[in-house]
């Protein structure tokens, strides 16, 4: 009963806050929509420049599906006091991952995150690890793949934004309206490699997904 | 919230226009029952569908939502249009600037102080973005931005505001079909001047006419877009605005060459910038910029026509 509430709220959230500011205030152009997954269980890694990046990614599902949605998010950022926890937890669906590994969480960095995926529910990942500027890519932490090490099933989709970091980047709070773009790769399966080398190959198609845009852009 | 007393004439050409779209939506449905492909078309006529009950719900009631209206399109045509420049992000201020724009000039707009709004964003607009910028302390491509940034101001806000301009116009001069009138004529025509031209251009081009900027304008088209919207113009002129025959047939072949310039002019901005659309915000029609660019050309020199020849003293 208690989780119908907030599910609902949730999607009110998005469907009267989120959803009009997204594509009233800003607007969003998608590229090849057909990749994108409608339904869980998936693995969505993209690029990270702003706040609005997980947003725009959330925007892009159905009403139905938003509550279904968690975007991984860093603990010491999201969660360190209980307000802030309970805000992005209950709101917008955030699960926390440790950005620091210690003998403590070793075992049980992932449970959430794993939860998500066996209720066939729909994981948001930025590898990148933090916000990154000029629209560089940063290397990608393995921590997704680890996570898809263990389900090799569930459809990993590398998706590039571009956009917020002109819209809302790191360390300022003026926030300017333009159309953010959003590419979408194709879906994959994790492999036999490891973690690391599929870490790689993932960001190698991030990558393209950016060099195809900035072809774009030069013309 | 009170209704605007809408002209009778005004009215009636609502209706007619309602029963003409009707009567397209049929057709593309009978088209598809018969197995042709009007996949295309029916996502077309539905996004027209849209637009048309945005409008008529805009403007069907009081100044100030056809204001607020007006203004939240010049907004998302600027957002548009610095979306698909390749701008840098360290000109996120001087695009903050040219944002505050748009309701400033919406201001003068509704408080009649029409001096005001013609100064307003060719002048001081046009010496506030260079400001912005030396404030920015960039010098590296210093006069392009400033001239890219003021460009879309002109276009997008500017031009694009006249249509707002026309509830300026008093509507002592048009008992016939009153201000909304005078818009349903500027819209309709620059819409059927963009059908017109497709449709002449379609079924007899051979000749094209600006082949490095558009290659699918012809000459043919071009000229039975005049034609088409010369008559066009000369029926609703009759019935909605104070213009006679021989006016109305001017202000038809006059407006139908300046959509036709506006048409081109968004395609050598879309051909520079090597995109096909500006957006993905109407589907089947592309983005604002796309569907309003005659507009852009169309309203302010049909303002300028009524104003000179109905009511100078705007213009003094």
């Amino acid at each position: 009963m208690v989780k119908k509430i907030e599910y609902l709220f949730r999607k009110l959230f998005f469907a009267f806050i989120i959803k009009p500011f997204i594509y009233i205030d800003m607007g969003v152009n998608v590229e090849n929509y057909e990749n994108f997954p409608k339904k869980g269980p998936a693995i969505i890694v993209s690029n990270h420049n702003s706040h609005i990046d997980t947003l725009i990614l959330m925007s892009l599902f159905h009403n139905y599906e938003i509550p279904y949605i968690h975007p991984a998010a860093a603990l010491d950022y999201f969660f360190n006091t209980k307000f802030k926890s309970f805000v992005f937890r209950k709101l917008i669906g955030m699960v926390p991952i440790s950005r620091k590994v210690n003998k403590d969480n070793i075992d049980s960095i992932f449970d959430e995150a794993n939860k998500i995926l066996d209720n066939n529910e729909i994981l948001i990942i930025f590898p990148e690890g933090t916000r990154g500027s000029n629209c560089e890519l940063q290397q990608f932490k393995t921590g997704f793949a680890r996570i898809a090490q263990k389900y090799p099933s569930v459809p990993i989709i590398p998706v590039y934004i571009d956009g917020p970091d002109k819209i809302l980047p790191k360390g300022t709070l003026l926030w300017i309206p333009f159309i953010a773009n959003v590419y979408v790769g194709e879906a994959l399966y994790y492999d036999n490699t490891s973690a690391k080398d599929f870490a790689a190959k993932v960001r190698n198609i991030v990558w393209n997904l950016q060099q195809a845009h900035k072809n774009r852009e030069e013309l | 919230m009170e209704l605007h007393n809408i002209a009778p004439n005004t009215l009636i050409a609502l209706i007619i226009f309602y029963i003409f779209l009707i009567l397209m939506s049929i057709a593309g449905f009978i088209l598809r029952k018969a197995g042709k492909n009007v996949d295309n078309f029916i996502t077309r006529m539905n996004s027209f569908w849209i637009i048309a009950l945005l409008f008529t719900c805009a403007f069907a009631f009081s100044r100030k939502i056809a204001l607020l209206f007006i203004m939240l399109l010049c907004y998302l045509a600027l957002k548009e249009f610095f979306s698909i420049i390749p701008i840098r992000k360290s000109l996120r201020d001087v695009v903050f600037w040219a944002y505050i724009a748009i309701p400033v000039q919406f201001y003068f707009i509704y408080t009649n102080w029409i001096v005001m709004f013609y100064l307003f964003v060719p002048l001081y607009m046009f010496l506030l973005i260079p400001v912005a910028m030396v404030k920015k302390g960039e010098t590296q491509g210093f006069i392009k931005s400033c001239a890219v940034i003021h460009w879309g101001l002109m276009s997008a806000v500017y031009s694009l505001g006249y249509v707002a301009l026309f509830y300026s116009i008093p509507a002592s001069i048009n008992p016939k079909g009153g201000i909304l009138g005078l818009i349903f004529y500027i819209l309709i025509l620059t819409i059927s001047n963009d059908f017109s031209q497709f449709f002449f251009g379609k079924t007899m081009g051979r000749h094209k006419i600006v082949p490095t900027i558009s290659p699918n304008k012809t000459w043919e088209g071009f000229l039975g877009g005049i034609f088409g919207t010369t008559i066009i113009s000369i029926i609703m002129g009759y019935f909605l605005t104070p213009m006679s025959i021989y006016q109305s047939a001017f202000a038809g072949a006059v407006l139908a060459v300046a959509g036709f310039l506006g048409d081109v002019t968004m395609s050598g901005v879309k051909r520079d910038l090597g995109i096909k659309d500006t957006s993905q915000l109407i589907p089947g029609h592309g983005g604002i910029l796309d569907r309003f660019d005659s507009l852009i050309f169309t309203a302010p020199l049909f303002f300028h026509y009524i104003a000179y020849v109905f009511d100078i003293n705007i213009l003094r």
